[in-house]
């Protein structure tokens, strides 16, 4: 069965990033406040992960203004996406392997 | 990982993505009373109606503007309270981004249909008044509904269907209108309850 594993990825192992990549899917960018708030994780925590996936492309940074306040808002790129979507379907393909193995 | 772990990260992805990209918290229970006001309200316009056919006067349309108002205000105060408290009760913020991007476009085409009903009143098209706010109403819902629960969606169709109606066949406005934003209302909001709230 190993031959499934190939399309795991190894960035969306972690439950923090799996959901962050999740609200990404649906939303074109999120700041950091909201992303805390639904995924219900302490600001260190989120932070760390958002750099993880920062540095392998799945996610792009814009830092902006509002008014005087800093606001840092996270989307997902395309590589970022396509590997989401290989990841669901290698969740998927595993769940109906093991359906069979019953 | 363990077959219920994967299929508990896929339950986990589905909740992220509806949590964050749709309001769930709309009350069914707050359709309902909205719908109850609005046959109260559809009753009394009546009676000032018939009132006014056995003995004409000036005040009419300052009664039926007034009744209307009534209703208005009591289905939104009623609809901001019970949503309020569903919110509450499911851990969530109701004013988060969700709700803004509902309500701002559910908002566009009602005040336009607010606007444009009330250039109607003023310009003496009465017979289109009914039509025009379903019509809007309506339009207003199918907007809204990519924003949260997608029942809405055809709860907006409807509307629009009773508008047209409404504009095509005379006389019946009043019916219509009690239909759309009344019993509608109603079973929309009985409906939602038993899906979502139980």
């Amino acid at each position: 069965m190993n031959y499934l594993l190939n399309n795991f990825d190894k960035a969306f192992e972690n439950k923090v990033r799996l959901g962050v990549m999740s609200a990404l899917m649906v939303n074109d960018s999120l700041d950091f406040n909201r992303l805390k708030e639904l995924l219900d994780v302490t600001d260190g925590n989120l932070a760390s992960h958002l750099k993880a996936l920062e540095k392998v492309d799945y996610i792009v940074v814009q830092k902006q203004f509002v008014g005087r306040k800093p606001n840092t808002r996270y989307s997902a790129t395309q590589a970022g996406k396509k590997a989401f979507e290989d990841h669901l379907i290698s969740l998927e393909t595993l769940l109906k392997a093991q359906k069979k193995h019953l | 990982m363990q077959e219920t772990d994967y299929l508990k990260d896929i339950t986990e992805i589905r909740s992220i993505m509806e949590r964050s990209s749709r309001f769930i918290s709309l009350s069914g229970l707050s359709g309902i009373m909205a719908g109850v006001y609005a046959l109260v309200g559809a009753y009394v316009a009546h009676l000032i109606i018939q009132d006014y056919l056995t003995h004409p006067n000036d005040q009419v349309l300052q009664y039926l503007m007034l009744d209307a108002l009534v209703v208005l205000l009591l289905a939104v105060t009623t609809g901001y309270f019970l949503t309020n408290r569903r919110a509450q009760a499911q851990g969530a913020k109701v004013w988060d981004a969700t709700a803004q991007r509902l309500l701002i476009n559910l908002l566009i085409p009602l005040v336009v249909g607010g606007i444009f009903t009330l250039i109607l009143v003023f310009r003496g098209y009465t017979a289109i008044l009914a039509p025009s706010m379903l019509i809007f109403y309506g339009l207003a819902l199918v907007n809204a509904s990519k924003y949260t629960l997608s029942d809405i969606r055809y709860l907006g169709f409807a509307e629009i269907g009773l508008g047209l109606i409404a504009a095509a066949v005379a006389g019946y406005s009043l019916l219509l209108w009690s239909l759309g934003f009344g019993v509608l209302h109603i079973i929309y909001g009985t409906l939602m309850y038993y899906t979502h709230e139980r």
